[in-house]
């Protein structure tokens, strides 16, 4: 498996856009940080970045990417390697270049300037966030061959998950104000891997003010050690099932 | 040494291949042909693995392929439209499969050194134009030695010179008592080739004949005129 990773990390890395990628993320972190001189401000400033750049950078580009190895994957499947194989390491390609990109871009500046709790959190769920997304795309340009509509469908993915499913949610929250459904909440977050996210995240700054609406609510789940593991094993099961309903997918499609 | 059971292949409501049933053995040449959109590319596909059947089994040396790839390390393939990686060279894509195929035995550059590639070796495959695409392939096709080689439409595109060395490098294979599939529409090319003849339409195989017994119950010596009887003979 191993030479197939390397020939596509290989092949991302001179495609310079995964280098631009990280030299934005880099400028962005070192910026924010340098600009506020308390970390944890600059880690709440850096929170919105990573939460909607890194979706989008590693939706938009992995779809993109899997689109334009067509060819590549026509010449594989003619020799002796399994399809799952190729198509784990397409995965593991893509994902191991774009993580290298986030953990140079923003993992550095973070360890520097806010080597604490929240920032080690920071990290694993900008790792994680990147991962949920690149596990979207491969879910998106298995569902179609035109190119244009899985890019359209990745893009709305993420449309969804970074702005729609707040205002949903919101929406949800007022017209059921009168019931008690915060407990319903809490499960609902997990259908958002932003949400989780960007929860992780806010309830170890203790910035009540900050929160959006969906944050509010959960303190007291998501404070917990318990609900720590939870959150990160939900968003394991993001990156996975969709990856994993896109390999059988892949499995039976004819090329 | 491929032995294909009641395939048949669906793309939605059209059918493709319809119960299919085919063995081809060592040694053979056999020249697949038919109307355009018989199935042709699709059985070969299936071959391959990169077209999963609807129904149906093949057998390759005995095995099942769909539980065994490593089926494909004895098939050469040349493809009739072969794509490549935009942004790679020649020299790269053949190091590539080199290295996947990670095979020590002796490699075949025969049609490299015919072909006169070694110039071309960093051009992009983007650059390349379709002919010069068509003697990548071939060569991938034929480097690793494979026990079975399955061309389609192997020389359209090429020019006259060059599937000419083609056609040499088949003969020379066949020799050696490989198992050649070729889809071809030039008839008149195979002459000198084959030994046996697949005749397919609308996705079933219509007959699988040696090229002696062809031409002796159609009483002609050229296999296009031989085929073109038989065809006439259907029709009426």
């Amino acid at each position: 498996m191993n030479r197939i990773i390397k020939f596509i990390v290989l092949d991302i890395l001179k495609n310079k856009i995964v280098l631009v990628y990280t030299l934005i993320l880099a400028i962005l972190s070192w910026s924010v940080f340098s600009l506020e001189d308390n970390s944890t401000k600059g880690l709440l400033t850096l929170l919105n970045v990573i939460l909607l750049i890194v979706p989008l950078v590693s939706v938009v580009f992995s779809a993109i990417y899997i689109y334009n190895s067509s060819e590549f994957i026509e010449l594989l499947l003619s020799q002796p390697i399994k399809r799952a194989k190729i198509w784990r390491s397409l995965f593991l390609g893509l994902s191991l270049s774009l993580l290298l990109s986030f953990f140079i871009g923003c993992g550095i500046p973070i360890l520097f300037y806010a080597p604490i709790n929240v920032g080690i959190m920071m990290l694993m769920v900008g790792l994680f966030t990147t991962l949920v997304f690149v596990s979207i795309a491969f879910f998106s340009s298995i569902m179609t061959r035109d190119k244009a509509k899985g890019i359209g469908i990745a893009i709305m993915l993420w449309l969804f998950f970074g702005l729609l499913f707040d205002g949903l949610v919101l929406f949800l929250l007022f017209q059921l104000s009168d019931y008690p459904i915060e407990k319903m909440m809490v499960a609902i977050t997990a259908f958002n891997p932003i949400d989780l996210a960007r929860i992780l995240i806010l309830l170890h700054l203790d910035v009540s003010a900050m929160m959006g609406y969906t944050g509010a609510i959960f303190k007291d789940f998501f404070g917990t050690t318990l609900g720590i593991s939870v959150a990160f094993f939900i968003l394991f099961l993001w990156v996975l099932i969709p990856f994993w309903i896109s390999l059988i997918k892949f499995k039976k499609k004819d090329l | 040494m491929i032995e294909i059971n009641a395939l048949s292949k669906n793309f939605g409501k059209l059918k493709v291949l319809n119960n299919v049933h085919l063995t081809c053995n060592k040694g053979e040449c056999i020249a697949l042909i038919g109307p355009n959109g018989c199935g042709k590319t699709t059985l070969i596909k299936s071959i391959l693995g990169m077209v999963i059947p609807t129904g149906g089994t093949i057998k390759f040396q005995g095995n099942f392929i769909t539980t065994n790839h490593a089926y494909r390390n004895h098939i050469g393939y040349m493809p009739q439209i072969g794509r490549y990686p935009d942004n790679m060279t020649i020299g790269q894509i053949i190091e590539m499969v080199k290295e996947i195929r990670k095979s020590d035995s002796f490699l075949d550059e025969d049609l490299m050194q015919a072909f006169d590639l070694k110039n071309l070796i960093n051009k992009r495959m983007s650059t390349l134009s379709g002919g010069t695409t068509q003697k990548v392939s071939a060569i991938l096709a034929f480097l690793f030695n494979p026990d079975v080689l399955i061309l389609d439409e192997p020389t359209a595109g090429l020019d006259p010179l060059a599937s000419e060395l083609l056609k040499e490098k088949i003969i020379l294979e066949k020799k050696k008592g490989k198992l050649i599939l070729i889809t071809s529409h030039l008839l008149s090319e195979l002459d000198d080739l084959i030994t046996q003849i697949i005749f397919m339409q609308d996705g079933t195989v219509k007959f699988h004949k040696t090229v002696e017994d062809l031409k002796l119950t159609t009483g002609e010596e050229r296999i296009s005129k031989a085929i073109a009887k038989i065809l006439k003979e259907q029709k009426q």
